[in-house]
């Protein structure tokens, strides 16, 4: 699987694999959802708007994955000059952008029933917002700069600034009071959340990982076609 | 192993990683103040220049049996468990506003004891359970 990502290998990527992806994300989702909306219980405090997490915590749990391996890519773009780096980290931008924005949503229809407010400039909120900024900025770095090597440059730069917003946000919670409640589920300490309410959780999770992974596939397989293309026609000049 | 050229970015990008991480600690060591959303009672009670015709916000627990209603005008204590403030407040409270729950007011102090809010914000925690789950935490604790 891995290996497909090298760019001579994504492009024997098949509508069939795709296809097959697309069912089982679909098929999780669908399964996610009936869990999420009709099975598991409600909140004994929220109620039925706990149901908004199951949507809230795995996009942002994608915002923030997809930015760090945006991070990831850029480092080895801009230190070793890997050429399908900036194509891998391009691919996700779009992707982590629409899970930052529904994490930020989401986050706001769950807080007016909540909290009593939409937004509050807390560090939790501010700091997911700045990603949601950088997420813009690099996708506009793309689009603006026409020169290649240049865009390259400057967005892998953004791509490794960014990063650094990423333990602020996970850790905001724990730094400083903030309105928005600390982490339920850590690496360190049983969660905090019911099973009834963890499994479907999980189950979105898986699903809308699978989502992630056809729409980046896709975008990916489009970045090295349009790559290779762009490098021919600079030959035939 | 590593190409010359290699190592020289890889030390440049480290060089600049770190001058960036400290300036990005300096700014929000230097604006603690504003990143932090809510000040707790002792927070309010250890500082020496706490603010009193300015736009603050206390956050923690309302204590259990303390919430008093008159009128429109909703009286109750928020406390850290160390450190008590008396809020004051005339309005409509958010559904999840209870007793022993988290609770963030946004308001002026009147003096150290006493605070008149014109906002609240119920806090949530972090646990998730159904009722039936709570109700039989709370029978075996009993």
């Amino acid at each position: 699987m891995l290996k497909k990502i090298f760019p001579n290998k994504i492009l024997s990527l098949t509508k069939e694999t795709i296809n097959i992806l697309v069912y089982i994300f679909v098929i999780i989702i669908f399964v996610g959802l009936i869990y999420s909306l009709f099975l598991s219980p409600p909140d004994y405090v929220q109620g039925d708007s706990v149901r908004i997490m199951y949507v809230h915590v795995p996009s942002s749990f994608i915002a923030l994955g997809s930015f760090a391996l945006i991070g990831i890519a850029s480092f080895f773009s801009l230190i070793f000059k890997i050429k399908f780096m900036p194509l891998i980290a391009k691919s996700l931008a779009p992707i982590g952008l629409i899970f930052c924005l529904i994490s930020i949503v989401t986050g706001s229809l769950w807080g007016k029933p909540t909290w009593g407010t939409w937004w509050a400039w807390d560090a939790r909120l501010t700091s997911m917002l700045v990603l949601f900024f950088f997420y813009v900025a690099y996708i506009l770095t793309w689009k603006v700069i026409k020169v290649y090597e240049k865009a390259n440059k400057v967005s892998s730069i953004l791509g490794i600034i960014g990063t650094l917003n990423l333990p602020v946000i996970r850790y905001s919670v724990d730094w400083w009071n903030t309105l928005h409640q600390p982490s339920s589920i850590t690496l360190t300490s049983a969660p905090t959340i019911h099973y009834t309410m963890l499994i479907p959780l999980v189950i979105m999770l898986i699903g809308m990982l699978f989502y992630s992974l056809v729409i980046f596939l896709m975008r990916y397989k489009i970045e090295v076609i349009k790559f290779k293309l762009s490098k021919k026609k600079f030959q035939n000049k | 192993m590593l190409r010359k050229k290699v190592k020289k970015r890889i030390f440049l990008l480290l060089f600049s990683f770190t001058i960036v991480i400290s300036i990005i600690f300096i700014i929000l060591k230097s604006l603690e103040k504003n990143v932090v959303y809510f000040l707790s009672p002792s927070e309010i009670y250890n500082d020496e220049n706490v603010p009193f015709n300015k736009k603050i916000r206390v956050g923690g627990l309302v204590k259990i049996n303390s919430v008093t209603k008159s009128q429109s005008t909703i009286n109750f204590t928020i406390t850290d468990l160390k450190k008590e403030i008396i809020v004051s407040f005339t309005g409509l409270v958010p559904n999840l506003f209870s007793e022993g729950k988290g609770v963030v007011v946004e308001g002026k102090l009147k003096d150290k004891k006493y605070f008149i809010a014109d906002k609240i914000l119920a806090k949530h925690d972090e646990n998730y359970m159904p009722p039936e789950v709570k109700k039989a935490l709370e029978k075996s604790n009993n």
